[in-house]
């Protein structure tokens, strides 16, 4: 069974990269790609700790509700790991 | 059209417009912004201190400018005749388009594969990620704040206006290249190419399908 997370609904200031639309929604993890630089340090000119980053794939159905074109199309971002919860 | 105007002095200047007939465009000499003055005061430090040379800026420019989708058509190509290649494109994009001779930088790339059942399409909602080393600069509509918006809301709808009527027993998958990847579509290999040369197929690979907003074009 693929692992499924949560992206967590907090709404910090400054420079984050997971969209808003993300926030608070269930996924799957498609694949993990690995430590990266935390882009939230990195874009101050901070010491940046690595995090984990994934692939998470959403169903629109879950992104969107009932406005969703076709439920089962899929979306995939890019999440660091403070971002997620496992469920 | 008679001159309804008495005050030109200028036969050809009818409100505004060029004697061809089109607006005049605004001279670009508004004060530089912020970023503007910022970028120009670090180039002429670092030309000033001898840690690069007004060239050097000059060849890093024309570099980038000679990046173009092409670049990404030759490795479509590669993995439509190389069964192994594309293997190894699915399993790191970056690596097997360095084996091409493809200078990619430190790019991480993922191949994103269109079969007879899954449709991909590549957006990057949060500012305007591209895999510039494989297919060049992105084209104005791939920045702007509707593309961002509506690829990932109603990309049946957006790939409809680009001329791509997907049936519903396709499953679109979107990408929003939120962090550190940048993705390129591998379009499916269009029928009828058979015996077809590596160089010949790349001529049928655009940059649209390479984003996932068109198809590769039919021999």
């Amino acid at each position: 069974m693929p692992e499924r997370v949560r992206v967590k609904a907090m709404m910090p200031p400054g420079h984050v990269r997971t969209p808003a639309y993300l926030r608070g929604k269930t996924g799957v993890i498609e694949r993990a790609l690995g430590p990266f630089p935390n882009p939230e340090q990195l874009a101050y000119g901070l010491p940046a700790p690595e995090q984990p980053l994934y692939r998470v794939r959403f169903t629109m159905s879950e992104v969107w509700g009932d406005a969703a074109e076709r439920p089962s199309d899929t979306l995939d971002a890019e999440i660091y790991a403070h971002w997620l919860e496992r469920l | 059209m008679p001159h309804d105007h008495h005050d030109h002095d200028h036969p050809h200047d009818h409100d505004g417009l060029s004697p061809s007939g089109h607006p005049y465009r605004a001279d670009n000499d508004a004060p530089l912004s912020y970023w503007q003055r910022m970028e120009i005061a670090v180039r002429e430090l670092m030309i000033e201190k001898g840690h690069l040379t007004a060239d050097q800026v000059s060849a890093q420019i024309d570099t980038m400018d000679a990046r173009s989708p092409a670049n990404g058509a030759a490795v479509v190509a590669r993995a439509w005749v190389d069964p192994d290649f594309r293997a190894r494109l699915l399993d790191d994009a970056g690596a097997a388009s360095r084996e091409m001779g493809f200078d990619i930088g430190p790019l991480h790339l993922i191949a994103v594969e269109n079969t007879a059942q899954v449709h991909n399409l590549i957006v990057c909602t949060l500012c305007s990620c591209y895999p510039r080393n494989l297919l060049g600069l992105p084209p104005d509509w791939y920045k702007t704040r509707e593309y961002r918006a509506r690829a990932v809301r109603e990309p049946r709808a957006v790939l409809r206006e680009f001329g791509l009527d997907l049936p519903d027993s396709t499953t679109i998958r979107v990408h929003d290249s939120t962090a550190d990847m940048r993705y390129i579509v591998l379009p499916a290999r269009p029928s009828g190419t058979d015996g077809m040369t590596e160089a010949a197929l790349a001529a049928l690979v655009t940059r649209d399908s390479m984003v996932g907003t068109g198809l590769p074009r039919q021999p």
